[in-house]
């Protein structure tokens, strides 16, 4: 019965997505909301993503430099380490964990009252392509800001490293700085766009599936919330362990 | 002209519209009236296409909804315009944004000629001075003059009111009831309400079609309610004190 259910979900969002990906009505329109969405979903992310990031770039620090690192290990592990795993899974899986917090509950708590207070409906009676409209340019604005919010991401990160080293006296910026430039592979940046791009389109696109097909009033609003971030987390965390091995 | 031949809809077990025949004709105030969960919203959201009735017609000027290809129903939903029962105003948009919306997706016109005619529609609503305000930020009865605004900004061929009056006091029903008359007489519409207001029977009903437990019971105006013999329309009609009284008073 579980595994029809799923099916049947599955089935339900994939004719979404079929609604979602066609052409915008009006150009105008779609860029207008595009705009928009850049701002709501991406820009004001920013500020929760640098924060994490700085502090979570000086934990990782502490943690090699005062409980992994030993006598045999080389001083500059801490720098190496923080950079690595800042590239690898933090900048892409770990914020888009995140982000699917923050994000998808913000879409399917719009979408779920736009629903039970029939804005979408006016939208369908309307002509308007509803799933069109509202989902597309949510989709596109947070898989186009992704590779902005990694960025940042791991040079907040960095700097969080480099602050606690500075402040904390727990070794020497030279040493941070040659395990930061020790064996760099650019492609591990690029992994992470790619994989943070891939967590993106779920998020986007899980959160509206539960908003969008909201039924009933306030209570089913806060669960749709739930659930998308419950389900675009596991998704995250299942489809991660995919791509890591397919990209590495 | 909109002509409904043999609807039928249920939810699993349950029959919400049984055999539903009816006719609701251009530049009239068509209402469908019954207690609640008679079926009237079904009835309602299967005309203009949010819910797929199990069997029957919905003929708009002719043409049988039901077999359109999915760019048709498209065609036809912007000839249509909707007031809900909650207005469904856009609340990140403000009043004239809203009324704007729908000129903005499909009128080709200058932004200058979508800007005149929302401040049209405003105006012809009384609502001149409320386009830079947010909905949440209008009266019960604003909102729903800002709905009705945005209803015929695209000037439709059918205007759809779900429960017009819901919420409102009596006075502001009567200025909500007599704009849609005005609106439908000045352009031709085809405008169907879904009510139980009593009030907006006896105003506005030019044609009524008064369901019970799903089925068509009763068609006629307003002036054939009160001659009405049918027992379970004058037991819907004159269920107030109120309106017992004012029937006595009209027998008398």
């Amino acid at each position: 019965m579980v595994l029809i259910n799923w099916l049947v979900a599955f089935g339900k969002y994939l004719q979404m997505l079929g609604r979602v990906f066609r052409r915008p009505d009006r150009m105008r329109m779609f860029l207008r909301k595009f705009y928009a969405e850049v701002f709501q979903l991406g820009i004001d992310s920013i500020s929760i993503v640098l924060v994490i990031s700085l502090f979570i770039g000086a934990v990782i620090c502490i943690q090699f430099k005062m409980n992994i690192q030993s006598s045999w290990m080389p001083a500059w592990v801490p720098g190496y380490a923080s950079r690595e795993i800042m590239l690898l899974e933090f900048s892409s899986s770990i914020m888009c964990l995140i982000l699917s917090g923050k994000v998808g509950s913000n879409i399917a708590s719009e979408l779920g009252t736009m629903r039970v207070t029939q804005q979408i409906d006016a939208l369908d009676i309307m002509g308007v392509n509803s799933a069109n409209y509202l989902i597309l340019p949510k989709v596109a604005a947070l898989v186009t800001i992704m590779p902005v919010l990694v960025t940042l991401s791991v040079a907040a990160g960095i700097l969080g490293a480099y602050t606690i080293v500075y402040i904390g006296h727990i070794g020497t910026v030279r040493d941070l700085t040659i395990g930061m430039q020790y064996s760099f592979n650019q492609w591990f940046f690029w992994m992470g766009v790619i994989k943070a791009m891939f967590f993106g389109f779920l998020i986007t696109t899980i959160a509206s599936y539960y908003g969008y097909n909201v039924k009933g009033g306030s209570v089913e609003v806060g669960k749709a919330s739930t659930n998308a971030v419950v389900t675009s987390s596991i998704l995250i965390l299942v489809t991660d362990t995919f791509l890591t091995q397919l990209l590495s | 002209m909109i002509e409904l031949k043999s609807i039928n809809k249920s939810f699993e077990d349950k029959q919400v519209l049984n055999n539903v025949n009816c006719l609701f004709e251009n530049s009239k105030t068509n209402l469908i009236i019954g207690r609640s969960g008679s079926g009237k919203t079904v009835l309602m959201n299967c005309i203009v296409g949010l819910i797929q009735p199990d069997s029957g017609e919905i003929r708009y000027d002719g043409k049988n909804m039901l077999s359109f290809s999915k760019q048709e129903t498209f065609q036809l939903r912007r000839q249509m315009g909707m007031l809900f029962q909650g207005s469904a105003l856009f609340d990140s948009m403000t009043v004239l944004e809203n009324v704007m919306f729908p000129l903005d997706m499909f009128s080709t016109d200058s932004y200058k000629d979508r800007m005149r005619r929302a401040q049209f529609c405003l105006d012809r609503v009384n609502l001149s001075d409320a386009g830079n305000k947010l909905p949440g930020e209008l009266s019960g009865g604003m909102q729903k003059r800002a709905a009705i605004a945005r209803a015929i900004s695209m000037q439709p061929k059918y205007l759809f009111c779900d429960e017009p009056n819901s919420g409102l006091d009596p006075k502001t029903s009567i200025v909500i009831d007599k704009l849609i008359q005005e609106i439908t007489r000045e352009n031709e519409m085809t405008t169907i309400i879904n009510t139980h207001d009593m009030n907006s029977v006896m105003g506005i009903g030019e044609n009524i079609v008064f369901l019970y437990h799903g089925e068509k019971e009763w068609q006629g105006s307003k002036d054939d309610i009160m001659s009405s013999p049918n027992k379970r329309l004058n037991d819907f009609i004159f269920a107030s004190d109120f309106s017992k009284r004012l029937r006595e008073v009209n027998e008398e």
